[in-house]
């Protein structure tokens, strides 16, 4: 190659190959999220929050392109804003799952856990060992950390701090835990 | 410089496949699933063996191409045999995988499989070597392989400990296998486990209905 083409992050997309996680337990939700974005092999940000408000008490993690996944985040805060003045409540989760669902097309699917991003291949036997129903919301929060902090270790694009959100009825609790205060595991 | 094929991007018949090692107090415990498919689409068997011996208290796992495999593993075991004849003692596990190593090393260009030798011998105990596609040999506590093996990553790190009983080990393995053969649509039929000991080699088969069943099943 003779010509100068810049550095790869000039050009490439910005990706936030990531690992999101949610979970239900009785009374609420759990929801978790690593914290990179990378432009081929740069990391951009290495403190994104992808966890995103679309309203009160509905939260949405974002993982593929970090654009068009804000947008649409955005977009649905928006839309479900006007549809809440509309019935004069607070909007159903299905309503906002199916706004995104909307302008996204795929599938919709209800479950009781969800993994997402480029980081879930790695956890996906461990989620489905270690998901018992019943959890509370402590226990659900420490297997949301777990998860994530062993899917960063082994994905190349997700890393970081560990964004945790948590929705009951009572309301909505954010937090981070730092790179130092995740779990470690036998090899570390 | 070409970029090397994934396990589901092999032609012919290929092991998709979860493969896995992982050493205890006092010996290793070796297991595959058993399918091998055509393109990932065709189930050509559901009860292949992926654990090869190669000697007394020596075996080897393999991933990717089965022609390419059984090849190698042909000629393995042929050189270890000689080996330690000349050698008047059995092959040290290191032994065996270097002699992999060299065949993948050397044949890279047209050779797809990679392995995992697992055993015990008397210098060093139970070991666990990692022959990858290229050619590199490391030596690990526990190593996972095949296009199953990405959905295990998390599990296996998290609940691998090292110098576990034996009756852990084995449960660990076959949790681990019927996790990956769960996620992986190349991977399945039943799982295929080896202890090997001081002492000698034990036979475990677990047919899929006898697997552990996890909180969606």
């Amino acid at each position: 190659m003779l010509e100068e083409t810049g550095p790869e992050w000039l050009s490439e997309e910005v990706k936030t190959g990531t690992t999101i996680i949610a979970i239900e337990f009785n009374g609420g939700v759990v929801l978790g999220s690593d914290s990179r974005v990378s432009a081929g092999d740069s990391v951009v940000n290495r403190v994104m929050n992808k966890l995103s408000p679309l309203h009160d008490k509905i939260y949405c993690a974002l993982s593929g392109s970090a654009a068009d996944a804000q947008t649409i985040a955005e977009m649905v805060n928006y839309q479900l804003h006007v549809h809440s003045l509309e019935i004069d409540e607070d909007p159903q989760v299905r309503s906002a799952a199916t706004l995104v669902f909307a302008t996204l097309n795929g599938l919709l699917t209800r479950q009781p856990f969800a993994v997402g991003g480029s980081g879930s291949s790695y956890v996906y036997g461990f989620v489905d060992a270690e998901y018992r129903k019943g959890m509370n919301k402590e226990e659900c929060q420490q297997f949301v950390v777990n998860t994530l902090s062993l899917a960063m270790n082994r994905d190349g694009s997700s890393g970081g701090v560990a964004y945790i959100v948590s929705i009951d009825e009572h309301g909505t609790e954010e937090k981070v835990i730092l790179g130092n205060d995740l779990p470690t595991f036998f090899d570390q | 410089m070409e970029k090397r094929c994934t396990d589901s991007q092999v032609k012919g018949v290929s092991t998709g496949t979860t493969i896995l090692a992982a050493t205890f107090d006092g010996g290793v415990v070796i297991g595959s699933d058993s399918r091998a498919s055509i393109g990932g689409e065709y189930v050509s068997s559901k009860t292949i063996n992926k654990v090869i011996q190669v000697h007394d208290r020596i075996f080897s796992c393999i991933a990717g191409s089965l022609a390419d495999a059984q090849a190698v593993t042909k000629a393995a075991k042929f050189h270890l045999s000689f080996h330690s004849v000349q050698m008047e003692t059995p092959p040290l596990v290191i032994a065996a995988a270097s002699v992999l190593k060299e065949l993948c090393y050397k044949n890279k260009d047209e050779l797809q499989a990679g392995f995992i030798t697992a055993g015990w011998d008397r210098k060093n105990g139970p070991q666990v070597y990692v022959v990858s596609l290229g050619g590199m040999l490391i030596s690990q506590p526990v190593t996972i392989g095949g296009s199953g093996s990405t959905y295990i990553y998390g599990y296996v790190d998290a609940k691998y400990k090292p110098n576990m009983s034996k009756e852990e080990c084995l449960q660990f393995a076959t949790n681990a296998l019927a996790l990956a053969m769960g996620r992986d649509n190349v991977s399945g039929g039943v799982a295929h486990l080896v202890v090997v000991t001081e002492s000698g080699v034990e036979h475990v088969v677990v047919p899929g209905d006898k697997l552990p069943k996890f909180h969606d099943e």
